[in-house]
């Protein structure tokens, strides 16, 4: 079975293969495959120019890694990619959100690594548009994730606008009266 | 009190079916336990000692009767007939089963209540002044304000998975009664000479196990730029604070690390880029919400003194003197319902003193309650007039304890009763300690002095800011009792100091007798005991203490009854 990703709201296949470097292999000199490949930060500084020629590349950061370090590059990536090592390591949520606001990167922005059902809703938020889920999961299931609320308090990168300026809240317009009259 | 609106309706909803959905995963076993623990904890359910342990949001701490008429409830029907309140102003059931947690969060919706990030690594539970909006000192009140961050804070996508746990407190009188230097950020109300509303930002207050007290990054924030600038101090925290070690994954120890200065310097850049934006607040929405906030529809009273023709009563005017504050509006008073009965775990509610608080709370306070952070009750809005027949009535359900900011008034976390990360039980300390020292002529005379006891390292019981602090430690598997003086909270926050090796349970209550020996025999009229003790230093009670062995025989009060 080809490789399944999540993009936008669907299940897709893809042809990417992302790059992980392994015990003693250098970003210097690691061999990089032919075809649509998605390399670590560190092998697009050190193989930069060989890279760039290339028709279709990626780039992906570890959570520790900085988004600036891609400054005025980021035209030259088909995909960024995040990796989350630990579902509870959040630091890609703000990775996500400074590619989007800070460094107003367009393209394909894909979660990979260690991604479960219940944070998709959150990367959607924070700028991803593509999501790998791990793949000991039902990637159907995982689409369940994107729509879990309806409505969120706060402007993140899906919405600039807080739910204060997207409706007018009236003080007082309850759904319910139920709030003093005991249960 | 805020209300929700037909968005946080949907929004709790949307929450219950989502958690209803988790526990099912975890249930059939799509789920590990692994996975599901950050799901849970975000949701205020801990695995403890003997069973799941639920936390529930009490919102700055402020409740209408229906509310707790729900906490009743759930102890009845959920739990063993009783809870506890936190220090976080929260309440806690112990004995929970897994599969009812969807059942009692719908319960809670019912009264615009949930249990959302209560714990986990996540902004929590925003704290506040238990006084707010009735207190004399007050500037400005600060809940809106509290109530706008939670709403940003809930499920902020951005947030939910930061180095650590992440507390707020906001604080809008003089006086500081929300422990603002504490917390990881501290907020206090401020108005500039223009007499625009800000906020003086304080940022890596904790404690735990490196006890930090907060640090001043911003001396005016103009309120409208609250959101912004948390946002701001958030995602820099988020990027660079730690996560090799949780115990230094606190923003206090990002502040250590990279110095105030630059702290403040780099949130100010990522300010930058978002001061301004949609998420900065608009009048209006300020306004919305101040609107829920507004002065209850006080009758026009003359200040009275309460104890007229009562004049005799001495147990009145004990509890007058120590459980009554004053009000801004004449004629009213508020009142402290003290959840330190002697033979109780502080901050315990029975369901039955939960109903009857309720009704009281109708009766005499316009509906509401307050919880404290020194796990009490309050009735905020009590007529003066009427505060005989309330004594009457709460004496006759154990509320009535006038030991408000006494000795016995103790802040004690669940120890190793409950809590599986203790390293010695706190219950049977506090209570061997209320036991010894029962005595209200004596507590009087010794005046304000604040008690705090922990199990563990982690400080749930404030230990380090007690002006006598208890914390349980392990030594070769079995508990001792490490102590420390000098601690205090509030304006002239401070860290205790720890007098020396450390005390087996029995030793406890000898104790703090000793330290207050010395106190009784240095103080100056009038002076408190913290006051006394930042006077002379350690050295003399210490001194005191260590002179000769202490011998306490004895089986240790409540232990028994707690086990
Ligand atoms: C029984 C279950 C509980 C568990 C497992 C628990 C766990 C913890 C842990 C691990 C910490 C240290 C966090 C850190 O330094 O990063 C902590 C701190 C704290 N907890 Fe608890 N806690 C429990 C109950 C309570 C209760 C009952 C209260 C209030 C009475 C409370 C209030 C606090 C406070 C005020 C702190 C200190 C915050 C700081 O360091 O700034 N916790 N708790
Ligand atoms: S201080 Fe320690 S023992 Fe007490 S509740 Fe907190 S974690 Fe548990």
């Amino acid at each position: 079975m080809p490789n399944q990703i999540i993009k936008g709201q669907e299940i897709v296949n893809d042809d990417w293969t992302v790059l992980r470097l392994e015990e003693g292999q250098e970003p210097a000199t690691v061999e990089i495959a032919a075809g649509k490949v998605i390399v670590p930060l560190t092998v697009w500084q050190a193989q930069k120019e060989a890279l760039a020629a290339r028709a279709e590349i990626g780039v992906w950061l570890q959570s520790d890694e900085r988004p600036e370090e891609l400054k005025g590059e980021l035209d030259k990536f088909s995909v960024v990619a995040v990796n989350f090592p630990k579902f509870t390591d959040g630091r890609g949520y703000s990775i996500a959100y400074n590619l989007r606001m800070r460094l107003g990167y367009t393209g394909e922005l894909r979660a990979i690594g260690d991604v479960l059902r219940d944070q998709l809703f959150q990367m959607k938020r924070t700028g991803f548009d593509a999501y790998a889920p791990r793949p000991d999961r039902s990637i159907e299931d995982a689409l369940k994730g994107l729509t879990v609320f309806s409505e969120t308090y706060q402007a993140s990168v899906d919405d600039k606008l807080p739910l204060f300026r997207r409706h007018a809240r009236t003080a007082g317009a309850r759904e319910h009266n139920d709030v003093g009259a005991g249960i | 009190m805020y209300q929700y609106d037909q968005y946080d309706h949907l929004i709790v909803r949307e929450r219950i079916a989502q958690y209803r959905d988790q526990v099912q995963r975890r249930l059939s076993g799509e789920l590990t336990e692994e996975e599901f623990l950050p799901l849970r904890l975000q949701n205020g359910l801990y695995m403890q000692r003997h069973a799941y342990m639920l936390r529930i949001a009490v919102p700055y701490g402020l409740l209408s009767s229906a509310q707790m008429r729900m906490f009743a409830h759930i102890a009845r029907k959920y739990d063993r007939g009783y809870g506890h309140f936190t220090t976080r102003q929260n309440i806690q059931f112990n004995w929970i089963e897994l599969e009812q947690t969807p059942d009692i969060l719908a319960d809670l919706a019912s009264v615009e209540m949930h249990a959302i990030q209560t714990s986990g690594n996540c902004i929590r539970n925003v704290t506040s002044d238990e006084f707010a909006g009735v207190a004399a000192d007050e500037i400005i009140d600060p809940r809106p304000y509290a109530e706008v961050l939670r709403q940003w804070s809930t499920f902020h996508p951005e947030f939910i998975a930061l180095p650590r746990k992440f507390k707020v407190a906001i604080n809008g009188a003089l006086e500081d009664r929300a422990a603002i230097a504490i917390h990881d950020i501290g907020l206090t109300v401020v108005k500039n000479d223009a007499g625009e509303i800000g906020f003086k930002v304080m940022v890596g207050g904790g404690m735990g196990r490196t006890p930090i007290i907060g640090t001043t990054i911003r001396e005016f924030l103009p309120r409208e730029h609250l959101l912004t600038y948390t946002e701001a101090i958030m995602r820099v925290y988020n990027q660079y604070g730690r996560r090799d070690n949780k115990y230094k994954a606190r923003i206090k120890i990002l502040l250590k690390a990279i110095g105030a200065e630059e702290f403040a310097r780099q949130v100010e850049e990522e300010w930058a880029d978002l001061k301004g934006t949609e998420e900065t607040l608009t009048l209006e929405e300020m306004e919305r919400v101040i609107a829920y906030f507004q002065p209850h529809p006080y009758e026009q009273l003359e200040a009275i003194d309460p104890r007229a023709g009562h004049e005799d009563n001495k147990a009145f005017a004990n509890w007058l003197s120590r459980n009554v504050k004053p009000h801004k509006q004449a004629g009213y008073a508020a009142v402290i319902l003290s959840l330190k009965k002697t033979g109780v775990p502080p901050g315990d509610a029975t369901a039955e003193q939960m109903d009857f608080m309720a009704e009281l709370a109708d009766r005499y306070s316009f509906g509401e309650l307050r919880v404290t952070h020194e796990q009490n009750i309050v009735l905020a809005d009590v007529k003066q007039s009427q505060l005989f027949d309330l004594w009457k009535e709460i004496k006759a359900h154990g509320l009535a304890t006038p030991n408000i900011g006494l000795l016995t008034d103790i802040i004690c976390c669940p120890g190793g009763d409950f809590c599986s990360l203790a390293n010695a039980k706190s219950i049977p300390i506090s209570a061997a300690i209320a036991e010894r020292f029962d005595h209200l002529d004596f507590l009087h005379d010794i005046g304000d002095i604040e008690l705090n006891i922990s199990g563990c390292i982690n400080a749930c019981g404030h230990h380090h800011v007690g002006n006598i602090g208890v914390l349980g430690v392990d030594k070769d598997g079995s508990e001792w009792y490490q102590v420390s003086i000098g601690g205090a909270q509030g304006n002239a926050t401070a860290i205790g100091k720890i007098i020396g090796p450390s005390f087996s349970a029995h030793q406890m209550p000898e104790v703090i007798d000793r330290l207050l020996q010395v106190y009784l025999r240095e103080r100056t009229p009038d002076e408190k005991f913290v006051d006394t003790v930042q006077r002379l230093g350690i050295a003399p009670f210490k001194e005191h203490v260590y002179a000769t062995p202490i011998n306490e025989p004895g089986r240790l009060v409540g232990e028994d009854e707690y086990a």
